[in-house]
């Protein structure tokens, strides 16, 4: 049976919300095995076997959450050459990608990012991977000896908790971790706080693009999301342009969401974004140019001037509320 | 202070690139191409350093021949000089060729930091800055929206999926960074102009001892199938004559999210 390797970023002993995602579809493909990294790895121990991991490595070296990518790049490498597993799995994440991409350097081992789907195919595998903005699907099957690695999505999987419950086999490393190196240090961590659900788990998104013309524009937005008990998002555009942060963004490099509906409201729909939301299961837009793009995508759309319908919009949801 | 900068020529994004059924390769014929608009972040922030700083800002990139066109256009903007990796056996090449090809032709310069985009518009994969700064034995600033220099130290602010974490390496060390970090400069006509009489190096991998180790004979990957996704079908278009937002309020009603 094949080894198949999980990269479980946990946060606290938590793990993330992709991680069991991953779980769920490495668990399909093969003997499980997760690698749990950082103060608190143990605690996730549990959580891991429960999503159909047999074994966990753990290590709780403060270094695995201080230093970006190296210190669990020298212990992968480490692990994979003792236990040659046959596919690495890791998240689509800013940690995930950074250790997956230095870990293929440093083994010459095939790396696949952005997949949605990977099969056992021949022995080998097949990766699934979205292209110009999902408009097509590529398959690519990795030529090199040693492990595949493959960056999945978030959001692609559907995580599961696995309905055979195994013993799961906990092994602690304790072996030091080298930064004598050159190294790239964290020295604090801020949070940029937003109001009402977070944009992965909520079910109703408002999200505002370039059309809503002014930042302060986007208090309509806050004000609609607050009636339907939704979370705000935003566009690249507006994220570069600096109206909000970076955490807000749903996009190719912001968030992949998968929300019940999706209110797009400025957003003309370039690819970039499409690509993070167009899993939604309803798509409302509502844009001033009869010919965005977003419009092909939505199952209501409205032509028309946001700065009139979304005042408009709140008011009619709060009467329908009423009632 | 000198920088290195990454860049990658692609087809305008503005017109969706495809490709080929038969050969499962991108498109080129008949498509813009352009400097990626996310690598005119990484010139600006090059650019920035060495104009507080003094030094020199040199632009590398790999590709067909016709890339030179990308590295003039960040010549045009105010970079010094570039350097072309090119040569047949390089075509179709994955993200670990093109960091090796990299790595290997900045062997002997002198940089104290190199800047990439975090990823490439038309691939996306942004594997090439972590697997460079692998190659190279580096630190990696990765998803900068913020970069400063000093004392031997580059910081920055990293995105995170809720917030930034600051993030210091010492020098000298790869940064890759997001659209958010500045706006990049339009090239003036003078800078265009001047640009033309910039030195581009254009070195193949003969040149950088690379041959038989990148490229075609090192694909660690083979696309064996590309195929249109389902496409989500269009539904009902209206235009707002004063009715539109209680056609929405209604439709949410329909969805049961009121």
């Amino acid at each position: 049976m094949a080894g198949v390797w999980v990269f479980a970023e946990t946060v606290d002993g938590t793990p993330a919300p992709v991680v069991l995602e991953l779980l769920t579809k490495a668990r399909s493909l093969g003997e499980t095995t997760a690698v749990a990294l950082g103060p608190g790895a143990s605690k996730s121990a549990a959580t891991l076997g429960k999503y159909g991991a047999k074994k966990v490595y753990v290590h709780e070296d403060a270094a695995f959450r201080d230093v970006l990518a190296t210190p669990a790049v020298d212990l992968l490498a480490r692990l994979v050459e003792k236990d040659q597993p046959d596919l690495v799995i890791f998240g689509m994440t800013y940690d995930g990608r950074d250790v997956a991409s230095r870990l293929s350097a440093r083994l010459g081992t095939a790396l696949i990012a952005n997949a949605t789907d990977i099969t056992s195919k021949d022995g080998g595998w097949a990766i699934v991977s979205p292209m110009f903005g999902g408009s097509l699907l590529v398959t690519t099957v990795p030529k090199t000896k040693g492990p595949a690695l493959v960056l999945i999505r978030p959001k692609a999987v559907t995580a599961e908790p696995a309905t055979t419950a195994a013993a799961t086999q906990v092994e602690t490393l304790t072996d030091p971790v080298d930064t004598s190196k050159p190294v790239a240090r964290v020295l604090r961590r801020e949070t940029e706080k937003a109001s009402g659900p977070k944009l992965e788990d909520a079910a109703i998104i408002v999200s505002g693009g370039r059309g809503l013309g002014a930042p302060e524009n986007f208090k309509m937005l806050d004000e609609l999301a607050a009636e339907l008990g939704a979370a705000v998002g935003a566009s690249r555009a507006v994220v570069d342009a600096g109206w909000k942060p970076y955490s807000f963004q749903i996009g190719q490099t912001g968030k992949t969401v998968k929300p019940k509906v999706y209110i797009a409201i400025g957003i003309s729909g370039a690819m970039q974004h499409t690509v993070g939301m167009k899993g939604a299961k309803t798509i409302i837009a509502i844009n001033k140019d009869p010919e965005a793009p977003i419009f092909k995508l939505a199952d209501l759309g409205v032509v028309g001037d946001v700065h009139k319908i979304v005042p408009q919009l709140i008011l009619e949801v709060r009467s329908r509320k009423g009632k | 202070m000198n920088v290195l900068v990454c860049v990658k020529q692609i087809p305008d994004p503005n017109a969706p690139g495809k490709l080929d059924p038969q050969t499962k390769r991108l498109v080129r014929e008949g498509v813009d191409l352009v400097l990626d608009p996310g690598d005119e972040h990484g010139v600006e922030a090059g650019l920035q350093l060495v104009e507080k700083d003094a030094g020199e800002v040199t632009v590398i990139s790999m590709g067909p021949p016709k890339a030179v066109d990308a590295i003039r256009r960040a010549l045009a903007m105010g970079a010094h000089r570039g350097i072309l990796v090119t040569d047949p056996a390089l075509e179709n090449s994955d993200a670990i060729s093109t960091a090796r090809a990299i790595a290997a032709a900045i062997k002997g310069q002198s940089y104290d930091l190199i800047i990439c985009g975090t990823e490439s518009t038309d691939g996306s994969s942004g594997a090439v800055p972590a697997q460079l700064a692998e190659l190279l034995g580096l630190p990696l600033l990765s998803f900068a929206k913020k970069l400063e220099v000093a004392q031997g130290k580059a910081v920055i602010d990293r995105q995170t999926d809720d917030g930034y974490d600051v993030v210091e390496a010492p020098l000298p060390a790869v940064v890759t960074v997001t659209g958010g970090i500045n706006e990049a400069r339009y090239p003036a006509l003078r800078g265009i102009m001047q640009a033309k009489n910039k030195e581009v190096k254009q070195v193949g991998l003969g040149d950088i001892g690379l041959e038989g180790k990148a490229g075609k004979a090192a694909l660690t990957q083979e696309v064996v199938d590309a195929t249109p996704a389902e496409a989500r079908k269009a539904g009902e278009v209206v235009e707002d004559k004063g009715e539109g937002a209680k056609r929405v309020a209604d439709f949410l009603k329909e969805l049961k999210v009121i």
